[in-house]
Parts: C-alpha cells; sequence; structure tokens
C-alpha cells in the first residue's frame, strides 16, 4: 500500500483581531488519516489556548505491513502552533512477501512557529522489518517538541528489525542526526540497547534558548537529559515496558521546566507565545 | 590501501602519545553497570561499538582523510558540524574534543611537517585522526581503519584491567572481529564519498547514558 497524506497550519487573524493557528491543508490517504480534533488530555504547553491547531492521526488501516510506504508531509507556517497527535499506538508487521515497510516523515517549521508532536508507539512485531525515516527542517526561530517511542515486540514476544532515522535541522545547519538499527542481534550488544524492550526519546528545540539546561542530568532507571551542541535537549531512555519509559521521559521533560515540563500548572501557553512573538515579527 | 603500513601502524598504536590509552570507549560505565561481565559479553559490546560509533566514526576520518587533501577547509567545518549533532552526550563531545586536541599536539611534536592546526585548537578525534592520516601518506581506507581499531582495541585494552578475564581470551574476541573491522572500513571509504549530511550516525542510547555515568563517577581508572 502507498500513501501519502499532508498537514499544514499558517497563523490567521480573525475578524475579531485575534490571531489563530488554523489547518490549512488536510489531505487524508488510507491508512493515513488526519482528522482535526480537541486536546487530547492535559496539554500543559498548550494550556488550551485556541491559538493552537490540533491534529490527530488516526489510522486508517492495519499496519504498516511489509511493502507498505507511507509518507507524511507536515508543514507549520509562520508563527503558528501546531500539536500533532496520534489516535493509538502504530503496530508495524510483516508483510506476506517479507518485504520492507517504510514510513517517510518530513517537517517544515517556519520562522516563529511550533510543532508539539507526539505520536503514539512503535511496536516492532516478530517479522517486521520497517524503517521510519523522519527529517525536520526548523527555520532559525522555530520550535520543536518532538517524541519517539519504539517497543520492541508485543508482550513476550520477540522484536522485528526497526531502523529508526532522525535527521533535525536548524536554520540550514545539523543539529541531531541519529541511526538507530534495532531489534538486531547487533542492536542487543550492551553498547546500544542491551535486553531492554523499550527505547525513546523526547527532542526539545527551542532557540530562544528557554530549554536548555547547563550540565546533562542522570535520571533514575536508564533515562538521561542531554544538552546538545546547539539550542535543544535530549531526553532519552531505554526501559523494560512502555509505562516504565514513558515515566523515564517524562521526569526529563519535568526537569526542563515549563512551559515544556508535563503537568505543571501555571506555565504559559505556547500557542500564545507563538502567536505573540508572530505579531513582533510583522 | 596507498601510503605506507608503518604509518598507519604508528597511527593505530595504542601506545601513540595522544592520550588514548586513558580511554576505554564507554567499556569501564558498562562493566560498572554489570553489563559486561566476561569474555562473550565483552565480545557483544565490541561488536555493537564496531557497527555503530565505529563505523560512524570511521566514516568521518575518511571524510576528512579526503577534505584535508584537497585543502577543504568548509568541508572540514561542515564534518565538525555534522559530527556534533551525531553525538548527543555532552561527556562524549567533550572527550572527542579532548582527544582530537591531545592527537594535534602530539603530531605537531612528533615530527611530520604539515601542522594540523588548519582544524582548529579543538577538533573532533576522528577528524583530527584522518587529517593526520593524510599527512602521512595514508588514503582514507588507512583513516577509516585506524578509527575502527581504535573503537574496538581501546575496549579491550582496558577489558583485561577492568575485569577478571583471560587476556588472550579477550584478544581472541578482537581477533574474530578482524573480518568485521575490514568490511566496515570499506564500508565507511564509500560513505565518506557521499554528502556529509548524509554520513551515518549510528547510535548507541546505552553508552550515552553509561558516558554521562562516567563523568560524575568520583573514582575511576580510565578518563571514559
Amino acid at each position: 500500500m502507498r500513501a501519502h497524506a499532508r498537514v499544514a497550519t499558517e497563523l490567521r487573524t480573525l475578524s475579531d483581531g485575534t490571531r489563530r493557528s488554523c489547518v490549512r491543508t488536510l489531505r487524508a490517504e488510507v491508512p493515513l488519516v488526519p482528522r482535526i480534533t480537541m486536546a487530547k488530555g492535559p496539554e500543559p504547553w498548550a494550556g488550551g489556548a485556541p491559538e493552537v491547531a490540533r491534529v490527530c492521526l488516526a489510522a486508517g488501516a492495519a499496519g504498516p505491513v511489509g511493502g507498505d510506504r507511507l509518507h507524511l508531509d507536515v508543514d507549520v507556517g509562520a508563527g503558528s502552533a501546531l500539536v500533532l497527535r496520534e489516535v493509538s499506538a502504530t503496530l508495524l508487521l510483516p508483510g506476506p512477501e517479507g518485504a520492507r515497510s517504510c514510513t517517510v516523515t518530513r517537517i517544515r517549521v517556519a520562522d516563529g512557529g511550533t510543532l508539539v508532536w507526539l505520536p503514539e508507539p512503535l511496536i516492532c512485531a516478530r517479522g517486521a522489518d520497517h524503517v521510519n525515516d523522519v527529517r525536520v527542517d526548523l527555520a532559525d526561530g522555530a520550535r520543536l517538541v518532538m517524541r519517539e517511542e519504539i517497543l520492541l515486540g508485543r508482550h513476550r514476544e520477540a522484536s522485528g528489525r526497526l531502523r529508526q532515522r532522525t535527521r533535525v535541522r536548524l536554520g540550514g545547519k545539523p543539529l541531531f542526526h541519529q541511526d538507530l538499527d534495532l531489534g538486531t542481534t547487533d542492536a542487543r550488544s550492551p553498547a546500544v540497547s542491551g535486553h531492554h524492550r523499550a527505547v525513546g526519546s523526547v527532542l526539545v528545540v527551542d532557540p530562544e534558548g528557554a530549554v536548555a539546561p547547563q550540565a546533562a542530568h542522570r535520571l533514575s532507571g536508564e533515562a538521561v537529559v542531554l544538552p546538545l551542541s546547539g539550542p535543544a535537549v535530549l531526553v532519552a531512555a531505554l526501559a523494560g515496558d512502555n509505562l516504565e519509559l514513558r515515566s523515564g521521559l517524562d521526569a526529563g521533560l519535568a526537569r526542563l521546566g515549563p512551559p515544556w515540563s508535563p503537568g505543571r500548572a501555571g506555565s504559559t501557553p505556547i500557542g500564545a507565545e507563538a502567536a505573540q512573538e508572530a505579531s513582533h515579527v510583522r | 590501501m596507498s601510503g605506507s603500513a608503518a604509518s598507519l601502524l604508528l597511527l593505530a598504536d595504542g601506545r601513540f602519545p595522544a592520550g588514548g590509552y586513558a580511554h576505554s570507549g564507554g567499556l569501564e560505565p558498562t562493566v560498572a553497570a554489570g553489563r559486561v561481565r566476561d569474555v562473550e559479553t565483552l565480545e557483544a559490546f565490541l561488536h555493537g561499538r564496531a557497527v555503530t560509533t565505529g563505523a560512524t566514526l570511521a566514516a568521518f576520518a575518511a571524510a576528512a582523510c579526503g577534505a584535508f587533501g584537497e585543502h577543504d577547509d568548509a568541508l572540514l567545518g561542515t564534518l565538525d558540524a555534522e559530527l556534533d549533532a551525531r553525538i548527543p552526550s555532552p561527556a562524549q563531545r567533550a572527550t572527542s574534543r579532548g582527544l582530537g586536541r591531545q592527537f594535534v599536539r602530539a603530531f605537531g611534536a612528533i615530527g611530520p611537517k604539515v601542522p594540523l592546526d588548519r582544524l582548529g585548537r579543538s577538533p573532533h578525534h576522528p577528524l583530527a585522526v584522518g587529517a593526520g592520516a593524510c599527512v602521512v601518506g595514508l588514503d582514507r581506507h588507512g583513516a577509516a581503519l585506524a578509527v575502527l581499531h581504535d573503537s574496538v582495541a581501546g575496549p579491550v585494552a582496558a577489558a583485561v584491567r577492568l575485569l577478571h578475564i583471560d587476556p588472550f581470551g579477550a584478544y581472541a574476541a578482537l581477533a574474530r572481529l578482524a573480518p568485521l573491522v575490514d568490511d566496515l572500513a570499506d564500508t565507511a571509504v564509500l560513505d565518506s564519498l557521499g554528502d556529509a549530511a548524509d554520513l551515518p550516525a549510528r547510535g548507541t542510547p546505552l553508552l550515552d547514558i553509561a558516558a554521562e555515568d562516567h563523568a560524575v563517577r568520583q573514582t575511576r581508572l580510565f578518563a571514559s
């Protein structure tokens, strides 16, 4: 199966003078079905602000299964803010002929734009062979929160192979490049992921510099907050299961302070900030 | 491979006075965490490190060897930024630049007439080795081999001190990796010929965490 879906936002000024992020393009092709939604659970970084556009990706079919090629384009326009989530976890399955499946996600965030991308876990079933290729191009003043969670096999199941490729560029310069080749004998090396069945990270990019802690911070379990060489922080974690992984990542985010930390009241909604910034620019 | 075999041996020698012998390549914190205990787990560690960190750094060394030979300083700068983006751990970035600085200093002191100053004061280690390989007449393949060898031979030398294991067994594990190291060096050369943005970026989540554990440890035998 081949599918190409697209989500694009822009900042619009309404008739009453208020500014809000609006979805400009929403193109669905099964199994990639993006839908405009209300807030799903607490969103401390958005604070329920109307300025934020919210889109949830639903899966219109099982998979991806071996042989599928899915393509998702995300364009966040200047000054706009998009919270992109998923309805459910994605189960990667082998195809009938052992072919590889592949998901390519291309993200562009324009100046003053903010993308909060919180997909649900990728679960790599036995026999699957999947490439998840994520390329993000951030303009100089763009912000990003991006989560990746990978589960190596369903409950008590051996894992298939998952190649997770992440490339993030800020203002055209490399910011974070990492390829993980998981579910293989090499990956079970004590240098790579060992016996852990859940691997994940959250990348937070904030060129305003509000995010960067000065030093790395070790959290309990196998989780760590790593300041990158650019204006960004990576929370990386490995765990035995998804719950432990999520709590490790959340603990890392909590170290960053508002508005990035989850569950903290009184933080400034990023949508409001983004709209404000955009009004300075124009 | 063009260039002299003796030059390659000089660069790849763990006793080269650039400080490499003070590092365990993440093995010490991995041993402390109980993940490497014996020859079998050491071999799995080495294998995993060779195909990830080793392969990535070897491609950068090969690319730096080419860029230095072609006087392409802009590309050297790009390689530095691309490698920074591939090392999420601040402790590992500091280690890489520290070793690079020591390499440039040692290299300047021991003779070859072309200085490595063009790399800046604290280049990443594989870029310094790649440029050094170029100066002593080695090609991209030699640069890749030197870095790959270092990525596994360093931890083996450290293993003998960190673990109560049979040194012959540890070096037997290293010997079994030789065909893999050769393959990875060939691949690194091919990778190095493409665009710098497409150079390998193989991640090692456990080593990233281990590096930060080690950086704050009070008592340790190796610097990394």
